[in-house]
């Protein structure tokens, strides 16, 4: 019962999360921040995911969680190389 | 451990996560040096989204069918966030969004990133614009 | 003679016991089947690779390690707090960040890494550079009145303790 309280409350803080990061991605002003709300915005996606086996009680969105939490990562570093050196790949 | 202590540490871990994954992102928000936005995403998200993973692992222990590669996704997460923040902030000295000019090296001559600043071209100069 | 067939089977033993307990996870239930391919997989991949990555990273002490990680777990929970107070309860104005200037001692890659990595991870700390040759390490503080305070804090704390697992 208590477990049900904690989930509801977990989801409407990481959805809360989301909406502000997104705020940021819009708001900007420079690409440094808009890279970081993304990044962030990743990892608030993996936990997002991560709630939604819990609820269910299933296994089934690990690798779902585990590739976000990849992609965001190398998109990150990515998109920073591609600012920092114009190319990502020398 | 009884089942009813297990189910309390799986709800405060979830609240906690939560609790830390907002904290993260008011931060990203509210603080307002870009330099300073940096702090709050790497740290505050990263423990929120483990603390979160490790209540995911609780519950699967506690219905009956364990689980554990979530530890993977926490490890994962806590090797490459200073890696994504290293890089971000190697993004603001390189766009000139830093407040405060950086120090002289303790050192050696010069920060690696103002190396590349002076030697090469800057790469994508229409991003520079708001600098 | 033996030693060195055995450095040619594993060229990378700590890779080897990285993937073998990564294949563990990632099959997520303990059999004797997946303990066996784990193994044959950290056999094989460091063996197959080894020619794209010839040095070996010195880890002198690599035991150490699992005090050092213990420490950092609880500095990583203590800071978070600390950060969310500053975030949540601190006005724009009273926060003063600084930039903090950390000569390194340390000379291998890998433990500066662990160093940068662990500094980013602990109280309101980010490693955002490092100098040209490897010699200095910038760090952004979210709020510090003392610089120096942190940067002697950070010497002390981490860097002894890496400079004794890496050299």
């Amino acid at each position: 019962m208590i477990v049900t309280y904690a989930l509801i409350f977990a989801f409407a803080a990481v959805s809360l999360s989301l909406l502000l990061t997104m705020v940021r991605l819009v708001k900007g002003p420079n690409t440094g921040d808009r890279i970081l709300a993304l990044d962030t915005l990743s990892i608030n996606a993996v936990a997002l995911i991560i709630l939604v086996g819990i609820a269910g009680a299933t296994q089934i969105y690990f690798e779902a969680a585990m590739i976000i939490a990849m992609l965001g990562f190398v998109s990150t570093v990515a998109v920073a190389r591609f600012v920092l050196r114009g190319d990502i790949i020398e | 451990m009884s089942p009813e202590i297990l189910d309390i540490v799986i709800a405060a871990a979830l609240v906690i996560g939560g609790l830390f994954t907002l904290v993260g992102s008011i931060g990203l928000l509210k603080l307002k040096a870009p330099m300073a936005r940096l702090h709050a995403p790497t740290k505050a998200s990263t423990l929120g989204v483990g603390s979160i993973l490790l209540a995911s692992v609780l519950f699967a222990y506690a219905s009956g069918a364990p689980s554990y590669h979530e530890l993977l996704i926490i490890a994962f997460l806590f090797m490459t966030a200073p890696v994504s923040a290293y890089f971000i902030g190697k993004v603001h000295i390189h766009l000139g969004q830093n407040r405060k000019p950086l120090p002289k090296p303790a050192r050696d001559r010069i920060w690696a990133t103002q190396a590349k600043h002076e030697e090469d071209t800057p790469s994508v100069p229409e991003m520079k614009a708001d600098a | 003679m033996a030693t060195r067939f055995i450095q040619r089977l594993f060229p990378h033993p700590l890779l080897s016991v990285a993937l073998v307990i990564i294949w563990q996870l990632l099959a997520n239930q303990p059999s004797i089947n997946s303990l066996v391919f784990g193994i044959i997989l950290g056999v094989l991949l460091p063996f197959a690779t080894a020619a794209y990555w010839p040095n070996r990273p010195q880890v002198t002490r690599p035991w150490k390690l699992i005090p050092y990680g213990l420490l950092v777990a609880w500095d990583i929970i203590t800071a978070n707090v600390t950060v969310a107070m500053i975030v949540l309860f601190k006005p724009n104005r009273n926060i003063h960040s600084a930039w903090v200037n950390i000569p390194l001692d340390i000379r291998t890659p890998e433990a500066i890494t662990a160093l940068a990595g662990t500094i980013t991870l602990t109280p309101g700390t980010v490693s955002v550079d490092l100098s040209d040759e490897g010699h200095a390490l910038l760090v952004h503080a979210l709020h510090a009145d003392d610089p120096e305070a942190v940067a002697r804090k950070i010497k002390h704390r981490y860097e002894r303790r890496l400079k004794e697992i890496f050299e």
